[in-house]
């Protein structure tokens, strides 16, 4: 099927910048800009960067207290302890326990709000309309871009062009103005950085850009550094370290379903992951840190004394702890922090360890 | 005189006496990005022209450095496995890979000439 590739609004402001752009969940993407992979990496560390996240589906669900508890029904959380504009992270769970796509939702005035991943966002719709009974109105909206600004100095700056950002907690959002403009800021992110998600009309995406760009302490960063910046801090990657297959207890996600839901198990695909919480799980997934220099990519064959034990599903070099990284999933009797594994690169065994994720922490405003 | 040729796969070889030594090119470390993990061949082996060799990894991806040519294993860099990062800062120097002592030099008529290499990256952009 020849489809044609899909652009975010700022598109052509991508070419502008010297972006290498590249086909990613059927959208013209970034890569990378001039800066390289590394240095925009370590820019975010150190400084604030903007990544335009537009591709990523914006819901919105409308309608009356009725809303939460049906969305419940797919989305494991505990939408009524939620305060307004507090945002938690979540799944859309499927029949089978499996994962059909991990989502930020929040709580708004006018229902509930969801960020969903790019390649999943038009089957997530369907799947969360087919659990509503009682009428309530859906929007994936086209109109708004996603603007992402992350990095030790993104609240200063972007509080200087959106006034009062700066005291939204983490995980938390609300409606403020950018040059005369409504816009809905959350305060959270996938890269292990303090930072906001600014959703923004298509038409002043690109000035909120230019507009925070006269800073030179700010650059613009593709989704190569965006995934060293998320497996740096252990955040799992959609299509990679999580699929339709994968529980959330098997990924040790049980973060993302709230507590007293682990218990009764109330949501669709509840039976699998009860079973998972009580008689355990086969496999779990695990932070693994080769040692040397080796780097083991996806797919990447991980042994226990001489037995396979499971597969890399995440693993690169990780630019600010200056060594490889990896995530992946081995069988539960070899996932305690410290167990010995052998990765399999290009048909030789190297060794590594089961360690501790996130592999870079860094505090969040509390 | 020392004269440098080059390969398609873009490697350079730089020949002194019967002794080949074999790096990338400055446009193939433009393409790879960052490095960060190289792998030079042990010493002694016996490669053929074509031939994997070593391997270079930048943040992206993993892609193999094709050997121009033939021949034993003298020496290999170890200064850009303690620090992949010289490949990208001087591919065509200290980024060097590893020294062959060329059993076949007839190979090296197969190459390009810096010009001809020029002319051939402009003509195929990757």
């Amino acid at each position: 099927m020849n489809q044609e590739i899909l652009k975010t609004s700022l598109y052509d402001f991508h070419q502008a910048c010297g972006a290498k752009l590249v086909p990613f969940a059927g959208y013209a993407m970034p890569v990378q800009y001039p800066l390289g992979i590394v240095g925009e990496h370590n820019f975010v560390r150190s400084k604030a960067g903007i990544f335009d996240v537009s591709h990523m589906g914006q819901f919105s669900i409308i309608g009356d207290e009725t809303v939460c508890k049906q969305l419940e029904q797919i989305v494991p959380i505990d939408l009524a302890s939620l305060k307004l504009n507090q945002s938690k992270y979540s799944f859309l769970m499927n029949k089978d326990g499996g994962i059909d796509d991990d989502l930020i939702v929040t709580k708004v005035e006018e229902g509930i709000n969801i960020v969903l991943n790019a390649a999943c966002k038009h089957n997530d719709v369907l799947q969360i309309k087919s659990v509503f009974t009682k009428l309530a109105k859906f929007i994936l909206h086209d109109e708004l871009s996603l603007i992402a600004i992350q990095g030790p100095m993104a609240v200063s700056i972007l509080d200087n062009f959106i006034h009062g950002v700066s005291d939204l907690k983490f995980m938390n959002g609300g409606s403020f103005v950018f040059k005369g403009q409504s816009v809905y800021v959350t305060r959270s992110g996938y890269t292990g950085e303090d930072g906001f998600e600014v959703s923004i009309a298509n038409e002043i995406a690109r000035n909120l850009c230019e507009t925070l760009l006269t800073n030179s302490n700010v650059a613009m960063i593709g989704l190569g550094a965006r995934d060293s910046l998320r497996l740096e801090a252990g955040l799992c990657l959609y299509g990679h370290d999580l699929n339709s297959k994968i529980s959330p207890v098997e990924a040790d996600l049980l973060f993302g379903i709230a507590k007293q839901r682990r218990e009764t198990c109330d949501f669709i695909g509840g039976s699998v992951v009860k079973d998972h919480l009580s008689n355990g799980i086969k496999k779990k997934r695990v932070g693994i840190q080769p040692e040397g220099k080796i780097i083991a990519r996806e797919h990447t064959k991980v042994f226990h004394e001489g037995k396979e034990v499971g597969e890399i599903t995440s693993g690169g070099f990780g630019p600010s702890v200056e060594t490889a990284v990896a995530m992946g999933y081995v069988n539960f009797d070899c996932s305690e922090v410290g167990t010995s594994l052998q990765l399999e690169v290009r048909g030789k065994q190297y060794p590594a360890k089961v360690c501790l994720l996130p592999f870079y922490k860094k505090s969040y405003a509390k | 005189m020392a004269d440098v040729k080059y390969s398609k796969k873009h490697e350079w070889v730089l020949v002194e006496g019967d002794i080949g030594t074999v790096g990338i090119t400055k446009y193939a470390t433009e393409q790879l990005g960052d490095i960060v993990f190289a792998e030079i061949p042990d010493l002694g082996k016996n490669i053929t022209s074509g031939s994997e060799a070593a391997v270079v990894e930048s943040v992206k991806a993993a892609s193999d450095v094709y050997t121009p040519v033939s021949g034993e294993v003298t020496e290999g860099n170890a200064a850009i496995v303690t620090d992949p990062s010289l490949i990208n800062k001087d591919p065509e120097g200290q980024g060097w890979f590893f020294k062959v002592k060329l059993s076949n030099p007839s190979e090296l008529s197969l190459l390009m000439n810096k010009a001809d290499y020029d002319k051939y990256v402009e003509e195929n952009p990757s």
